[in-house]
């Protein structure tokens, strides 16, 4: 039975946008260990400052922060789609919708 | 006026406030109509973005985060806040992973609570049902306990009342305006509680940086004290590699299958109100967790001779900032654990009422009925906890993660393969649960450092092990269940 259900059309964009968040998790991840574990196994004496803070922090946590929120956003903004979360896309429709 | 009558004025405003949004809510739903159940316990999936992002912050950020973490943070120096800052995608991931699918299968299928939706996925299955809910109770009863007992110290702290009458006051004030307003008033409150602890941490943060003369000073006293403090490993390497990535499973991606956070999920109103939910949780989580732990680290400098560390961000707060504006940065903990507890408290009510008695004992209540029952569970629900935390367990943290991790065990795949895997079924659900949260408890309580990693990491692996297994050995699911939950509207 499995191939003969037809698929919701809304489904292929909530796959995409699912997706899309999985990659920017992974983006995530890898910037997060790259900085951190890269730039802070260095002996502390050699470790260089932005703004007071040794480096690795400031680009793993700090940076990091302010890209990932700006990447959320832009992520949001191109990829995700105004799509009806109700099936009868009547104002009626939906249970308890108001 | 002393500095404590001030605070407990403060106290007792906030309180107030609290109560007066129960009312409110109350008010708000009754003038609106509509079905008791989906209005008491989902808002009738009513929320806005700024609300939905506040109140997925809030139920999931605990005081934990204001009080041991910072804390911890003061003893290892930045390591600690590059394990906080783990948390960062918690917010984009939950919402994102969990998508507009779950929200349109939600509404659907009219789920109210997460086990709804596991039952309607895995073909009404009972046992599904009845695991769930059995979970469900017995992790967040355990975590509002936990959860009770900091709110109470801390309440004592803020007050100097004793404990048992600082308990009882703020159970109380829980208690009624959960009763009173439903998931309205706990959402409405989560928002104010976040906007309180967000701008808590940000005073806070400004103030210390200030106090110790900016960042670079607060930096080279550090190295002068310790310079291990500056490193991502922590104070004699106490923070290991696999240490600390297992917390990318246990307070990052686990979190979706927090199911009061899952619900949360489809309690949107629309596609809008999740895509800025993405945004303003992604930018609320990362400030209040770099904020209060680089606080935390900062504190080193500024009060070095902390011996509860527990108490270094109160303490901290009272050195570097005027009365009024250490009322707000105090009263960001009791925030997390309000907003904590009330959305357990509904959760846990939503679960008995509507996974239980409306499914298995009285399926035809009328709404008058099942709004009393509600009301009187809620009651009945804090009264236990109350009684279970006025003679407290020592080992608050441990507890509460304990619940947090055995949440994560139970519905972490139950949840997320039912919605992305057609073939999974009922019985690979009640394998993954009852498997991962064995597994879970067993390494707890025996090993608890596998090969070096938290016990989440391997108990989702074998509960993940046991659903492919168990799924592949026992048939498929319902053709009428993957029709509704993969293919076009019926109608």
């Amino acid at each position: 039975m499995k191939g003969k259900v037809q698929g919701d059309y809304r489904f292929r964009q909530c796959g995409k946008e699912a997706l899309i968040m999985l990659a920017l998790f992974v983006l995530n991840v890898v910037w997060w260990y790259g900085f951190a574990y890269g730039l802070g196994s260095r002996p502390v004496e050699t470790y260089g400052y932005v703004l007071g803070l040794p480096d690795w922090f400031f680009y793993s946590c700090v940076l990091g922060y302010l890209v990932f929120s700006v990447l959320a956003w832009l992520a949001v903004r191109v990829f995700f789609r105004d799509i009806p979360l109700d099936d009868t896309h009547t104002a009626e429709g939906g249970d308890g919708k108001q | 006026m002393n500095e404590q009558a001030l605070l407990t004025t403060l106290v007792f405003v906030y309180l107030g406030v609290l109560v007066g949004v129960g009312v409110y809510a109350a008010r708000i739903r009754q003038k609106e109509g509509g079905g008791f159940i989906a209005g008491y316990f989902l808002g009738s999936r009513g929320l806005n973005g700024f609300v939905l992002a506040m109140t997925l912050v809030a139920t999931y950020i605990s005081a934990s985060s204001f009080l041991g973490g910072p804390g911890t943070a003061y003893q290892q120096g930045l390591g600690w806040v590059l394990l906080a800052m783990i948390q960062l995608p918690a917010m984009y991931l939950t919402l994102g992973i969990l998508g507009k699918r779950f929200a349109i299968i939600a509404r659907r299928i009219k789920a109210i609570t997460v086990v709804d939706f596991l039952r309607e996925r895995y073909d009404g299955n009972k046992l599904v049902v009845l695991s769930s809910a059995f979970f469900v109770v017995v992790f967040l009863v355990a975590a509002v306990v936990a959860q009770f007992i900091g709110g109470a110290r801390l309440f004592q702290s803020v007050t100097g009342f004793d404990y048992v009458l600082s308990l009882i006051l703020f159970s109380f004030v829980v208690m009624i305006y959960v009763t009173l307003g439903g998931f309205l008033a706990v959402v409405l409150n989560d928002s104010i509680n976040g906007t309180i602890m967000f701008v808590g941490t940000i005073v806070l943060l400004v103030a210390t940086v200030k106090a110790g003369g900016g960042t670079a000073a607060i930096v080279q006293q550090l190295a002068a004290k310790n310079p291990e403090l500056l490193t991502p490993f922590g104070v004699k390497h106490f923070i290991s590699l696999p240490w600390i990535s297992s917390f990318w499973v246990l307070v990052c991606i686990g979190l979706l299958g927090l199911p009061q956070n899952a619900v949360r999920a489809m309690a949107y109103r629309d596609s809008r109100a999740m895509h800025s939910a993405i945004v303003i949780g992604t930018v609320v989580t990362g400030a209040l967790m770099l904020g209060m732990h680089l606080v935390g680290v900062f504190a080193q400098a500024i009060i070095p001779k902390v011996t509860v560390t527990d108490m270094t961000i109160p303490t901290l707060a009272l050195q570097v900032l005027p009365p009024f504006l250490a009322a707000l940065v105090l009263a960001a903990p009791l925030a997390a654990i309000m907003s904590t507890v009330d959305s357990q408290l509904i959760y846990m009510a939503g679960t008995i009422i509507k996974d239980i008695y409306l499914n298995y004992i009285n399926p035809s209540a009328d709404e008058n009925c099942l709004k009393r029952l509600s009301q009187a569970c809620n009651i009945l629900l804090s009264l236990l906890i109350l009684a279970l935390a006025i003679k407290p367990p020592s080992l608050i943290i441990w507890v509460n993660l304990f619940a947090f991790g055995g949440l994560q065990a139970a519905f972490f795949w139950p949840l997320l393969l039912g919605l992305y895997w057609k073939r999974a079924n009922a019985a690979g659900a009640i394998a993954s649960q009852v498997g991962g949260v064995l597994a879970f408890v067993w390494f707890s309580a025996f090993v608890p450092r596998p090969l070096g990693l938290h016990p989440i990491v391997p108990t989702l692996l074998i509960s993940l092990g046991s659903f492919l297994l168990v799924t592949a050995l026992t048939q498929e699911p319902k053709c009428e269940t993957i029709k509704k939950f993969w293919g076009y509207a019926e109608d």
